[in-house]
Formats: structure tokens, sequence, C-alpha cells
């Protein structure tokens, strides 16, 4: 029994330790005084592949332009830059115990988002608790109307899932218009948050729009092997997977190998990802996929070389012109209200009009306005396509070239 | 031979009501650091309370845990707390009743093997339900229930569940456990039934996971089949126990603080090697502490005490 209770001693001593882990280090506000910039994320784990494309090159571009101005203006005040990164490793209690980490013990001024709705999700309610603004380019729910309500400086860029799935039925409702395919598509979905969402929203629109669903599976995260599939679906001229950046390289490559070649086809997350464009080349060049960008402006086309040259990897067409436009938008409404308050700093935000790499923006519905999130690869990059109405739409070319043969 | 003594009672309730009061001057921070550790103190003591007497390793904590999550995020906005707490324990204790009356029949390697099959099982029939019957994958949790009600919640926990630990350990079913552990097939020579005792002692241990997942689900706010059942917390709880020393009640407890202090020392400090240094850190525990913390000091007394005696401590007291 003796050592027992010395076990049960050492226990109490280690947690004993716990109140020693944090000093509040006070607030302070000179010109000297660098802002604290820190965010947790996934830099290793399954979430990582989009962390690493998405929005760390962003988060590092960002801090890189505003060192290279000499530093973060605050009002009239430019302040050094200091930067916490932590990794949460995929991991929605290890994110939550990361960013309380970086409200407590670094007490960063500006809190980034992690990457994917999961992990937005889990820490949505400690950033809204303590006041920071959260805005990201990687949450995709159909509660977003309802989580900007409750989370007053929350901004879910990316909408709903709806929103990604409905242009994808407008594109092929216009190829329709135009010949070359019929009332019949099929469908194929990843079982996982995405594909789930995007498959259900889509079915609802493909019915509204009058067109008939032949085929309608999902299959299992980590599939690669589509040649069952695609031998059912070989006649159809319609073809929309919504999938993930793997089984999109797998479909992709499957398809190539069997000439599944149908006049519109669609594929998931990845398809607007550079890796893909490094994968195929162009041979992937009238694939419909995720994201899309206005290729023709200046302000796209100057973004695109700067995020090369500073980061060394060019951006993805969805994601990253998002996330680092909103970074644009929140530094602006710094500049402007001369506080790193987050209540008064998204006030700016949703009321104020801001000059970003998307344009000028205005974030009022705490969604971000007027981005594509369909459209056809082309050289590299997606042009944007769809929802209808956005400016800058690029041309639409049906039906997909042929593939190249292998 | 057995001290009834009332002193680990009395410890265990004076610490625990101690650090009761750690929230009112605690930073979020700390306290969230609290909660994890907390979390994986249940987690490895109720994982020690089955496995460290029947010596069988089970690799499928994060099966219950995850059903504790998934019943808040069904039930969370339809019933009132203590009522899900409650449905949670019997829903993991009933999975643990099945799953035990089918396997604990098993010898040690094929019963590890098959609950490590049985988490994947547990995950791909949450998804292929969410897919085809929800069409949802995702469910959200949104309950008003702060930090410091989870962090005395499970402190709660955590005091019932070593108190239930020492109170067995001094009984006759702790004593028959141990006999079990040591040789099965003498037990039943002794007329005892180890497949009752083992499956009590697992379904009690699968209940007190499975109301951990519960009080923890509601940090996450959102939750998917990978979410709550990640099989890495097994495993995480496996190294816990192994760390501290799975043949003493305390073992797991001292086994999860420490490796709380390590993840956080090395996530805070080294971000980017995370991984790298946990493996380290594994290879080290399973070279040089293969009984535990727990099992390398007593090794320590027993030397000093053999060199006067010369005469042989018990294994077990």
């Amino acid at each position: 029994m003796t050592i027992s209770r010395r076990g049960a001693l050492a226990s109490i001593v280690s947690i004993g330790l716990a109140g020693s882990l944090g000093v509040n280090a006070g607030y302070a506000q000179d010109a000297d005084t660098p802002v604290k910039i820190g965010y947790a994320i996934s830099l290793s784990g399954p979430n990582a592949g989009g962390a690493m494309t998405t929005q760390v090159p962003n988060y590092r571009l960002w801090v890189h332009e505003m060192r290279e101005r000499g530093g973060i203006l605050v009002g009239d005040t430019r302040r050094p830059i200091e930067v916490i990164e932590y990794d949460d490793r995929s991991n929605s209690e290890e994110a939550v115990r990361a960013v309380e980490r970086l409200i407590n013990q670094d007490n960063v001024d500006i809190l980034l988002a992690p990457w994917g709705t999961a992990i937005n999700l889990a820490v949505g309610p400690l950033f809204d608790r303590h006041g920071y603004i959260h805005a990201s380019a990687t949450a995709i729910t159909d509660r977003a109307p309802d989580l900007v309500q409750r989370w007053p400086r929350a901004f879910l860029l990316s909408g709903t899932a709806e929103s990604w799935a409905v242009p994808v039925v407008e594109l092929l409702d216009e190829a329709r218009a135009a010949g070359h395919i019929g009332d019949e598509v099929a469908m194929v979905s990843v079982a996982d948050a995405f594909g789930i969402d995007l498959a259900q929203a889509a079915r609802t629109a493909f019915e509204d729009f009058g067109f008939t669903l032949t085929y309608d599976q999902t299959y299992p995260v980590g599939t690669q092997d589509f040649s069952s599939i695609l031998s059912e679906v070989s006649d159809t001229q319609a073809f929309v997977a919504f999938s993930y950046p793997p089984d999109t390289i797998a479909l992709t490559d499957n398809a190539q190998l069997r000439d599944f070649n149908p006049a519109v086809m669609y594929v998931g997350i990845g398809g607007a990802f550079p890796m893909f464009h490094d994968r195929f080349g162009d041979t992937v060049d009238g694939l419909l996929t995720h994201g899309g960008l206005n290729m023709a402006d200046e302000r796209v086309q100057g973004y695109i070389a700067l995020h090369e040259e500073v980061t060394g990897q060019r951006p993805d067409s969805a994601g990253s012109i998002v996330t680092y436009a909103a970074l644009q938008a929140m530094e602006q409404a710094i500049a402007r209200t001369g506080s790193l308050n987050g209540d008064v700093v998204a006030d700016e935000m949703k009321t104020g009009t801001f000059d970003t790499v998307l344009g000028e923006i205005n974030l009022g519905s705490q969604m971000m306005p007027n981005i594509f999130k369909a459209g056809q690869i082309s050289n590299g990059y997606v042009v944007g396509l769809g929802p209808l109405g956005v400016p800058g739409r690029g041309e639409f070319v049906v039906p997909k070239p042929a593939w190249p043969a292998r | 031979m057995i001290v009834r003594s009332p002193v680990p009672y009395i410890l265990i309730l004076a610490i625990s009501g101690l650090l009761a009061f750690m929230p009112f001057f605690a930073s979020g921070f700390q306290m969230a650091f609290a909660i994890g550790c907390l979390n994986y103190a249940v987690l490895a003591t109720a994982w020690g309370l089955f496995s460290g007497p029947t010596r069988y390793v089970s690799l499928a904590s994060v099966v219950f845990f995850g059903i504790g999550s998934y019943t808040v995020a069904v039930l969370g906005e339809v019933l009132p707390w203590p009522v899900i707490l409650l449905i949670s324990a019997l829903i993991g204790g009933g999975v643990a009743l099945i799953v035990g009356l089918a396997t604990l029949r098993l010898a040690g390697i094929y019963f590890v093997i098959f609950t490590f099959g049985l988490s994947e099982m547990v995950r791909q029939l949450v998804t292929w339900y969410e897919v085809n019957v929800t069409r949802s994958i995702g469910r959200y949790i949104f309950l008003d229930i702060t930090q410091p009600q989870i962090f005395w919640q499970l402190l709660g926990l955590l005091a019932v569940v070593l108190i239930g630990a020492v109170a067995l350990q001094r009984s006759r079913l702790g004593f028959a456990l141990r006999v079990i552990g040591g040789d099965e097939t003498m037990a039943r020579h002794f007329g005892l039934n180890p497949t009752f005792a083992k499956l009590g002692l697992f379904t009690a241990s699968s209940a007190i996971m499975a109301l951990a997942g519960a009080i923890m689900a509601p940090r996450w706010t959102y939750i998917d089949p990978a979410i709550a059942f990640n099989a890495t917390l097994s495993f995480q709880v496996v190294i816990m126990a192994l760390l501290g020393g799975m043949h003493r009640i305390y073992g797991p407890l001292l086994g999860a603080v420490l490796m709380s202090f390590l993840f956080e020392a090395l996530g805070s400090q080294f971000p980017q090697a995370f991984s790298l240094l946990l493996g380290l850190v594994f290879i080290v525990i399973v070279y040089l502490l293969p009984n535990g913390i727990i099992g390398r000091i007593e090794e320590l007394f027993a030397l000093k005490r053999a060199v006067p005696q010369s005469t042989r401590e018990g294994e077990r007291t």
C-alpha cells in the first residue's frame, strides 16, 4: 500500500504544476510592441495537405507583405508583427487546446482560422467567447446562416453546401440547353462531410432543374479503384463526382485509362489544387471542378504572381484567393478603425467596403460575395463559371475535349 | 496482508475536493489543459480497471468514448443533461456487454486484434447510417456547458472511478480477478467464473469511457465519425497506462498526467517535430520502463530491501 500512495502523491504534484503554466502578460499598445498574430492549423495529419495549400501559404504571404511595408498599420501607427504557429494535428480536441493556448498564454491580438469545417466549428465558440474575428474560407456548412447570427464576428466565407452544389447543376443545365447532354445525369459522392452534404444539395437541385439521376452512389473514403463504377456509367454524357483529393485523382486517372469521356464531367475537391495540374498537366483541361478565378482580372493575375514569388508555390483556384482577400479586408479594417478590438474591427468589416485581390468587396452577409464556386480547368487554373451573375465569368467549353491518347 | 485502512478513500476525496476550486483562479488555457488531462486520466484509469488485473489489452477505448459523444450529439437538444449522461453510460455498458459476451473467451492477442477491428467497424457503421439514413455526416452540439462544468464533471467521475477501483481491489471480486489474470485455468479449478468477472469489469470500464466521451462532447460543437472514433485515442490511452504501470490503480493516472504534460510541452515548443519526438519518447518508455514508472520504483525498493533481508517481496500487496 505504501507504494500506491506514493503513486498518488506523484500525480497530485504533477496536477499542481498546472497552476504554474501560465503567466498573463499585460496588454500594451505602443508603437514598438509587436502585434501578435497566432494560428493553430493542421501541419500534420490528414488535413495537412489542404491546410498547406489553401491557408498556411496565404497567412505567410500576408505577414510577409505587411512586414515589407514595415509592419501592420493600426490607425496611424505601424507596429511590428510577431507570429505564433501551432499544429493541431488534424484533431478537434488538440485544436481547442491550441487555440486556448494562443488566447490565454500567448495573448495574441489576432487569431487566424484553422482548416476545414469540423475544426473551424470546434474552435468557433472560443473565437466568439473571447471576442476574436473568425474568418475562414474552408468551413462549408449548411448551418452557416445560423452560425453567423450566433457568432457575430465570424465570417464563414464559403457559405453553405447548397451554394457549391447549385452552380454545378446550373452548368449542366446550360450544357443541356446547348444540346450537348440530355436529362440524365450520373452522380457519385464520397461518404464523408463534403461529399454527403453536396450530393444531398445536388439531388434537390437536379430535381428542381428537371434532371433525372440515373446513377447515384456513395463510396467510402480512401477508395482508389473506380473501374466498376465507371463501367456502370460508361454511356452517360453527364458525370458528377463530389470527391476528395485522393479520389479526385483516382477517378480522373481511371476515366483516362478507360477512355470514359462524357460531354460534361465534374470532379470535387482537389481539382482546383496545383497538385492536380502537376499530376495530369493539360490533359485535364475542360474538366469542371470546384472554385474558379476571373483569369482576365489584373488583380487576380497579380495575386497569382505574388503568391508564387513569395511562397514558392502556386495558389489553388478556390480557397486561396478568398482567404487572402479576407485577410486584406481585416487589415484595412484595423487600419481604418485604429483598433485591434474584435467587435470594432468586425463592425467595420461588415459595414465598410474593401479593396482586395477579389476587387471591391463588402462582407455584410459575413460570407464572401461574388466568388466562383464552380469552374472549368484550363492551363493549371480553374476558370470561374458559376454561380451565374458573378462578374468576370469565363468561357464554358462543352463538350469537354477528349482525353489525349496514353 | 490486505490493510483495510480508509486512508486511500480520504486522500482521493480530499485531493479532488481541493482540485474542485481550480476553476475559480485558473486561466482558460489552464482549464483546457486540466480538462484534457482529466479526460486522459479517466480513460486510462478505466482502461487499467479492466486491463490491469485481467491483462487483456483493449484497443477499443475510443469505441465507448465515441458512443458517449454520439449520444450527446443525437440527444443533446431533446433531453436534460443528467438523463443524457445516464443513457450514454447505459449504451456504452450495453455495447460492452454484447461485445464482451462474444469475445472475452478469446485469448490475449486475438482480443487485441478484435478490439482494434471493433473501433473501425463501429466507425463505418455510424458512417453508413449517417450517409444512407440521415444523409448528413456531421452533427452539431450547441449546449451551454462551460469549461468549469466539464472540469467538475470529469473530476467527479475520476474520483468515483478511483474510489470504485480501490474498493474493488479490496473485494473478493478484485482478488478473484487477480487470480484470473495470473492463471485463468487455475482460477477455473478454484471454482471461479472468469468469464463473468471479466464481463462485469469490461462493462463497467466501458460505461465510464462512454461517460467521459459524453462529458467531453460539448467542447467540439461539431462531430463526425472520424472525430468521435479516432483510433489514435485508443493507443494514447494504452501508452499512458503502460507509462504509469498498469498493475496498480494509480499507475494509469500517473501516466496520463505525465503524458499530458509531455504532449503540452512538445506541442507548444516543437509543433513541427511533435510526432517525431513523441515516437522517440515511446521507444524510451518501452525500453527503459517495461513495467511503467511505478513498476520501476517498486523494483528499486525491492532491491534496497533485498540487501539486508534477502527475502523476496511478494509481487502484489
